[in-house]
Formats: structure tokens, C-alpha cells, sequence
């Protein structure tokens, strides 16, 4: 996932063909893949396409996984911006796994860390601009008039004496033509489609009549449904296993030990279920039996109390010695992330190669490692992207992939691997558990002066298995969220401790490090502001006079939700400012605290900084469903352990928020001609602090550990 | 066999009694706009109605749908509320990722079909069994109000 420089010619970047039925195809590499491809020292691939058919249909061939997210409907509009579409004749269909698609972010096909439209930004209006200017040339020849008396509007050519012909009708002509050197962009400020309001999602109708097909709805013909009995403490095995009375479900075919546990397969799930209710397994629980939630809250807090590799270092944090000192522990814990879809994958291994349907993050790695789990090249690999019910970052692990296609290889026969609610939630790939100490100080003036934190949690990168920590030993999203703390403090030091109980995989969790570092710290800065006697928001605002996007969406934020002025009786405001993502977002918190303590938020008011946007109504809603996934998160949010084992199961005992308790938000996009940052996962860092700042103002009960209804 | 009426058709279906209709609907008939999110009631993506009324198919034996009207996310177009439910769900474009929203429209349609005017207490109460994580509840509830609205103007 390193960044390189790029040197894709531009005869790699484009190539055209002609259509059956005189439609123009446009393949393009992104950045991204020649990258990998000249690295491996392959040819570059020539399949991410843009057609335009004579019926004035024009298709975006999308290699990014819809999530929900709204990236079907953003990657088209891309295009359409610089082609002068007609957008009711858009449509979008997603790619297969192709390292054309590569995502130029990642150098690899993959949908994540909210870097959709920020890689795809350009190379998408360059395809839309080449296939502009050709449909031009071919206009051009067509009337034997020069190029430059000719414009675009609305899918057509448009002459300057009035004629007209349609892009459909210019499609064929257009494909024998060479495309132009080189492409100029539109100006920004001559957008009609991107940044503006109005633009409706390409997959609405579908989702709303239940047309649209997730991993769940493949059926093939011969499928067997597989569930899994998982060991029920992690690192377990299974010791030995009465499968008889298994076998004597109606519907049970096969029941086959895996290294992840023991399969039953059958005529369907129900069936497959039963069979797995009646399996008789004796485990060997290995080294974690003992595992609980009160020895791993032990084990971080001791790390945190050691300290561990320095991850910032400014001024002379540990000599300081400010007037006033303010201490305080922070602790966060495992979290699932529940996608409304349980996990699941069909796989197919036959002879001549393995073909894979899911609702995949990681159509790009699941290739390499599929190809090696059934023994074939990586080509023939065949990844089939289905809608993805919610990803959050759990869609991005191998393990329903990995496990339907070893049990397809096993079986001979196509496997539909299901994963109940119960595996989904105690199937690990957590956001890690944190403990972080911080340390602030103010001068006599209640100036901050210093501010130091000891964090301790496990390592996702090396829990990725793709990435590993680097030298220095900092977890980048161990300490993000808290390393690029925004507040102008002379003496500031970050130290990360790695710790890792039990070994449990950790995996990226909406927003990741930020969800719980962004509430450390501005829960922790807010305690700063209290102690230095001064409002929270003027505090914040004071320190950050060389940060002005962080500034401009916390005094929006401030200004929209009415700052200072009364609030309806026993109501409370918290603020919080977060950048993730290359994003910036403020939240105002009013939150109300009942007779019993429960806290009910009651509106959000949330500004939003993420330089140019593609559909802002789009970006509005992408705000919304962050701040509900953080609030549920961070009301109810936690996954706990006793004597090894997992102890939630369900939405009974692993509550979401529902629409009884729904805030009003309200979302204010700040202008902005920066260059666009995500926006898939930065509302979700502010809400926690928001919240509980809200929650200080109305109680003076400062929450240090999340779960707020813990 | 289990005799049922599925969208106004009667399909026979070989399945054990105390299978859940979910997977009846799913596995057998391969009606999969109802989806599996939990398996304990807990969730609502399985929300089908049963002569009118909203039930959780993942939690209820297929031989107690047996001889009555079950209606899934393909056929509720054809009913006057469900009809106006979808309409202003794709008004609002309220979907996200999408997987919830058959369970939502279900309920949704279900209380349209006994309150031509809900109020946010009504939404509240008929609503709160279904389970979004995209978080799309406000959307939601500003297309019933929509679907209410032009249900009464038709």
C-alpha cells in the first residue's frame, strides 16, 4: 500500500476498440495498476471500461464494491461530469477482479479507508474527457466542420449551426479513431453534475422492490450450504467429533473438519444448522481459556503505564512542568461490526480454475490468496462482486472466502459458507480494545502547555497480515486520531505500547484508530478546557489558529447548532472536531439525561470539510450513517470475554440503535476547492466525544470508558 | 409437503414443518428480497406480512403460514400502501447499502395499511423492530410521512 510514483505512459493509460453493434469501448488503467503490473514486470491489463452503445446507453464498468456507501453512484458521475452525459442514460455495472481496477490508493482492487473519490478523482474524468473529445473529432469528421466549432450538452455534439447528433449515433465512428495525446479537464467551477445537489443514486429502485442481489442470494445449481462449528475460544481446536447424529439431519450431506472447525453441509441453511445443533465436539481450548475482559483491561493498562515506542515527540513533554496538571485513563473496548448481512461467500473450485461470489471489500488480495488456497494461478480466480450488506471494514477480510472455497475443494461442489449471527459476532476481526493515559498541562493563564499519551492496544497492521509495524514501532492506527492531534501545544510526546491479548485478530473498523483515539482526545481536551475554567468550543478554538479547516467546521458546527445560546430545559451541548481521512468534521452534540441516568441524544448538527464533492447529498447522508454507527458504538457498543469465550451472541446483547432513539442530524458541507478527501468514515470519530462532553455538561460525570452504557 | 399462498400464487414446498419460513421463502422458492440478519426476531430484515400483519419469518415454523396469505418485499407492490412505501422510498432514496430495507418497507407498508397518518409515535412503535446500521432512520421516516401523503392524495 505504499505510495509510489507513477509512470504510466499514456498509451498504457488508454485504449479504445469498437463495440458489437457500432458501440465505442473505452479501457483505461488506473494509476494504481500499472504500478503493481510494472512491479511484477507483466504487460499492463486493458479491462476498466466506459461504453457508450448506439442506443445512447452509456455503461461505467465500476471495480469498487457498493456498500452502501454510494461509490455505484459516484464513479459514474465522474465520468459523466467530463463527457457532458445525459445522466438518465447512465448506468452502472461492477467490474470482475482485474488488476485494471486496481485502486490507485491501495495498488490493489479493493474498497476502503475511504479512498474511493479520492483516487479515483481524476483518472475518471480523464475517461470521460477522452471519450468527449472523440465523440467530438467523430462529429466533426461527420459534417466536415473543425472540432472547435463544436460543444457538448446532454449526450450530444452539438455544431454551432445548430446541428446535432447524439453520442450513441457517434459511438462507431468515434471507435476508429485514434484517441487524443492528452485531455484537458474541466474547470471546477464549470461543474454542472459534481457538487451539486440532486443527483439520485443509481441503485435505489433496485434496493427499495428486492431486486438487488447480495453474497446471500446465490443460488447455484448442486450448491450445498455449508455452516461452520467454530472453536469457541480463540486459538482452540477441534479434539475429536460425533458427527453421527449430525448425519441423520434431513438435508445434511457432508460433515468435513476444516482447520477453522467443523463443516456441515447441506441441502440448505436451516438444514445445514440443524446439523451443526447436533454435532457432539469435544474442543481443546489451547492457551486462552482463561481470557476475560477484566484481564485484558489489566494487561492494556499495564502497557500503558510502561509507555512504549515514541510516536511524536515536541518540546520536552516529560520535563514540563505546567501550573496545572490534569491525569485521566481512557479505555475503549472490542467491537464488532455487525454488518445487517451476515458474512458469507460461494465458491466454486473446478478443474480449470475457482470462481468466488461475495460482497467483497478485496476482490484484488482475495485473488492471491485464493489462487493459493486451491492451487491455481491467480488468473484463474474469478471474483463475482455482489451488493455488500454494510462492510464497515469487515467485508475486507479473507475469512468467508478462504473458508467456502476450501470447503468447495473439499466437496467438488459449489458451497454457499453462511455465517449465523452468532459466528458473525464472535468471529472476531474486532476493533482492537484500547487503554490510553494521557497527560495534559496548563500555565497560569490556563493555557495548554503540554500534553502527553500512553497508548496500548493491539496492532492491526500486523494483524492484517498485510502490512507490518514499521521500524519505529508505532502502530499507525494504534496512535492515529491522537499522533496528529491538531492543538498548537509547545511540549506534546505520543507512545504506543503494543499489546496483544490472547492474540485475538483485530481488523479495521469504520474510521478505525480514530473511533476510539478522536474520543480519547477530545473527551481528554475537553477535560483541559473545564480545568482551565474556559468553554470548550473558545478552548479549542484558541489552539487552533494554524489548523483553519479544523477551525472552519468547528465554529460551522458551533454557529449552526447555536452555540452558546439557551437550550430547551435539561438539554446539553458537547463538541468535538476530528480530521480522518482527509476530512474534517465537527459535531454539536444536545444530548438530554434522564431521571435513571440514560442519556438520549436529540440532535446533531455536524460540518463537514472534504474539499470537492462529488454529490453532496450523498456526502450529507454518508455524515448521517457515521454518526448513528458511532452513537450506537459508543451508547451501547462492546464485545466482552469470559473464561474465553465471547460473550455476546446477538442484537439482544449487542444492542443497535433504533429508530425510537434516532437524533435529528443535520449536515452543513463547508465550500471548499481543496482537493477531495473521504467521506465514508469521518462523521463516525466526533460523535463519542460529542456526546459525552454533552453528557459532562449535563451530570459533571466525565465518561472515560466506552461503552457509555456500559 | 407444506401448502402455501405466496404473492396471491399457492406453492407446494417440501419442507420439514418447523423449518422458518424465512428459509422457505429463501432456500425453496427463491424469494430472496427477505433476508436472514439475526434468526432470533431481533432484526426485522426477515419481515414478511401473514394475512396483513408483519411477522418475523426467521422465527416463525413454516406449517404455522400454512393456508394463509403470506406476502414478501415481490409482491407488496401490488397492495395501494405498499405500492406508495416503495414509490417514496426511491424519492428519498433511502437505501444505503440496502440489505435491511425489504424488512423496513414491509413494516413500513404495514402500518400504512391500518394508519393512513401515522404520527413520529406511531413510526416509532411500528418501526423500532427493524434494524438499520447504515442508519438510514430518518430517511425512513420522512418517506412514510411522504408514502402517507401521496397515499391519500391518490
Amino acid at each position: 500500500m505504499r505510495a509510489q510514483p507513477m509512470n504510466a505512459s499514456r498509451r498504457e493509460f488508454l485504449k479504445t476498440s469498437a463495440m458489437a453493434g457500432g458501440g465505442l469501448v473505452i479501457g483505461f488503467t488506473l494509476p494504481g495498476a500499472a504500478r503493481l503490473a510494472q512491479g511484477a514486470d507483466k504487460a499492463v491489463p486493458m479491462s476498466a471500461y466506459l461504453r457508450i452503445a448506439p442506443s445512447n446507453e452509456i455503461t461505467v464498468v465500476c471495480g469498487l464494491s457498493e456498500m452502501g456507501q454510494g461509490v455505484h453512484t459516484a464513479i459514474p458521475m465522474l465520468v459523466a461530469e467530463e463527457l457532458d452525459a445525459d445522466w438518465s442514460r447512465v448506468r452502472v455495472e461492477q467490474a470482475g477482479v482485474d488488476q485494471a481496477f486496481a485502486n490507485p490508493i491501495f495498488g490493489m482492487q479493493a474498497t476502503g479507508g475511504s479512498t474511493s473519490v479520492r483516487g479515483h478523482w481524476e483518472p475518471m474524468r480523464k475517461a470521460g474527457a477522452t471519450a468527449r473529445a472523440m465523440l467530438i473529432a467523430a462529429a466533426a469528421q461527420t459534417w466536415k466542420a473543425d472540432a472547435a466549432d463544436c460543444r457538448t450538452e446532454r449526450g450530444m455534439v452539438v455544431h454551432k449551426s445548430g446541428k446535432k447528433l447524439s453520442y450513441g449515433q457517434l459511438a462507431g465512428k468515434a471507435a476508429q479513431l485514434k484517441p487524443p495525446a492528452d485531455v484537458k479537464l474541466k474547470d471546477p467551477a464549470r461543474f454542472t453534475l459534481l457538487g451539486k445537489s440532486g443527483t439520485r443514486r443509481l441503485d435505489s429502485a433496485a434496493k427499495s422492490t428486492g431486486r438487488a442481489k447480495f453474497g446471500l442470494d446465490v443460488y447455484l445449481p448442486g450448491m450445498l450450504t455449508a455452516v461452520i462449528a467454530y472453536p469457541p475460544v480463540p486459538g482452540g481446536k477441534v479434539a475429536s467429533v460425533n458427527d453421527a447424529k449430525a448425519k441423520a439431519v434431513r438435508g445434511v450431506r457432508q460433515v468435513v473438519q476444516i482447520p477453522s472447525g467443523v463443516a456441515v453441509l447441506a441441502d440448505g441453511y436451516w438444514a445445514a444448522k440443524l446439523g451443526r445443533d447436533a454435532l457432539e465436539i469435544q474442543w481443546d481450548h489451547g492457551a486462552n481459556a482463561s481470557l476475560s475482559s477484566e484481564g485484558i483491561s489489566k494487561m492494556l493498562s499495564a502497557g500503558a503505564a510502561t509507555g512504549g515506542a515514541v510516536g511524536r515527540n515536541e518540546g520536552d513533554a516529560k520535563a514540563a512542568t505546567p501550573a496545572k496538571k490534569i491525569e485521566a485513563e481512557y479505555e475503549a473496548p472490542y467491537l464488532s461490526h455487525s454488518c445487517m448481512e451476515p458474512l458469507n461467500c460461494t465458491a466454486w473450485v473446478r478443474k480449470d480454475g475457482v470462481e468466488i461470489w461475495a460482497g467483497t471489500q478485496s476482490q484484488g488480495p482475495a485473488q492471491g490468496i485464493l489462487a493459493q488456497v486451491a492451487g491455481v494461478a491467480p488468473g484463474k480466480v474469478k471474483v463475482n462482486t455482489m451488493y455488500l450488506g454494510g462492510g464497515f471494514g469487515r467485508r475486507f477480510a479473507p475469512d468467508p472466502v478462504v473458508g467456502a472455497t476450501v470447503l468447495s475443494k473439499i466437496t467438488g461442489k459449489p458451497v454457499k459458507l453462511v455465517y449465523s449471527r452468532e459466528d458473525d459476532m464472535r468471529g472476531y476481526f474486532y476493533r482492537p480494545a484500547s487503554v490510553t493515559r494521557m497527560t495534559g498541562g496548563l500555565d497560569a493563564d490556563g493555557r495548554a502547555t503540554l500534553f502527553s499519551a500512553s497508548v496500548a492496544s493491539p496492532s492491526i497492521m500486523e494483524g492484517s497480515h498485510f502490512m507490518k509495524l514499521p521500524p519505529d514501532g508505532v502502530d499507525a492506527f494504534g496512535v492515529e486520531g491522537i499522533r496528529d492531534c491538531p492543538y498548537d501545544i509547545p511540549n506534546l510526546r505520543v507512545e504506543y505500547s503494543r499489546q496483544e491479548p490472547g492474540g485475538l485478530q483485530v481488523w479495521f473498523w469504520r474510521s478505525v484508530g480514530h473511533s476510539q483515539n478522536s474520543f480519547f482526545l477530545e473527551s481528554f481536551v475537553d477535560e483541559l478546557a473545564h480545568a482551565a475554567g474556559k468553554d470548550p468550543f473558545e478552548f479549542r478554538r484558541s489552539l487552533l489558529g494554524k489548523q483553519p479547516r479544523y477551525k472552519g467546521v468547528l465554529e460551522l458546527a458551533a454557529e449552526k447548532a447555536g452555540w452558546g445560546k439557551p437550550l430547551p430545559a435539561g438539554v446539553h451541548r458537547g463538541i468535538a472536531v476530528v480530521q480522518s481521512f482527509g476530512s474534517f468534521c465537527a459535531q454539536v452534540a444536545e444530548v438530554s439525561v434522564g431521571a435513571d441516568g440514560t442519556p438520549k441524544v436529540q440532535r446533531v448538527v455536524a460540518a463537514v470539510d472534504c474539499g470537492m464533492t462529488v454529490n453532496p447529498d450523498i456526502v450529507k447522508r454518508q455524515i448521517e450513517s457515521a454518526v448513528v454507527y458511532g452513537l450506537t458504538a459508543a451508547l451501547y457498543g462492546k464485545i466482552t470475554f469470559k473464561d474465553g469465550r465471547v460473550e455476546q451472541s446477538n442484537f439482544h446483547d449487542y444492542r443497535m440503535l433504533r429508530m425510537s432513539e434516532m437524533p435529528a442530524v443535520e449536515v452543513h458541507i463547508v465550500p471548499s476547492t481543496e482537493a477531495p478527501g473521504g467521506i465514508g468514515e469521518p462523521g463516525t470519530p466526533p460523535i463519542a466525544p460529542a456526546v459525552a462532553n454533552a453528557i459532562f455538561a449535563a451530570t459533571g460525570k466525565r465518561i472515560r470508558k466506552l461503552p457509555i452504557l456500559g | 409437503m407444506v401448502s402455501l399462498v405466496v404473492n396471491g400464487k399457492t406453492r407446494e414446498v417440501d419442507a420439514a414443518p418447523d423449518t422458518p419460513l424465512l428459509w422457505v421463502l429463501r432456500d425453496s422458492l427463491r424469494l430472496t428480497g427477505t433476508k436472514f440478519g439475526c434468526g432470533i426476531a431481533q432484526c426485522g430484515a426477515c419481515t414478511v406480512h401473514l394475512d396483513g400483519e408483519p411477522v418475523r419469518s426467521c422465527s416463525m415454523p413454516v406449517s404455522a403460514a400454512a393456508g394463509k396469505k403470506v406476502t414478501t418485499i415481490e409482491g407488496i407492490g401490488a397492495t395501494r400502501a405498499g405500492k406508495a412505501v416503495q414509490a417514496a422510498w426511491i424519492r428519498h432514496d433511502v437505501p444505503q447499502c440496502g440489505y435491511c430495507q425489504s424488512g423496513q418497507i414491509m413494516s413500513a407498508s404495514a402500518l400504512l395499511a391500518k394508519k393512513r397518518a401515522p404520527s413520529d409515535a406511531d413510526i416509532d412503535a411500528a418501526m423500532s423492530g427493524n434494524v438499520c446500521r447504515c442508519g438510514t432512520y430518518n430517511q425512513i421516516r420522512a418517506a412514510i410521512k411522504d408514502a402517507a401523503a401521496s397515499a391519500k392524495g391518490a
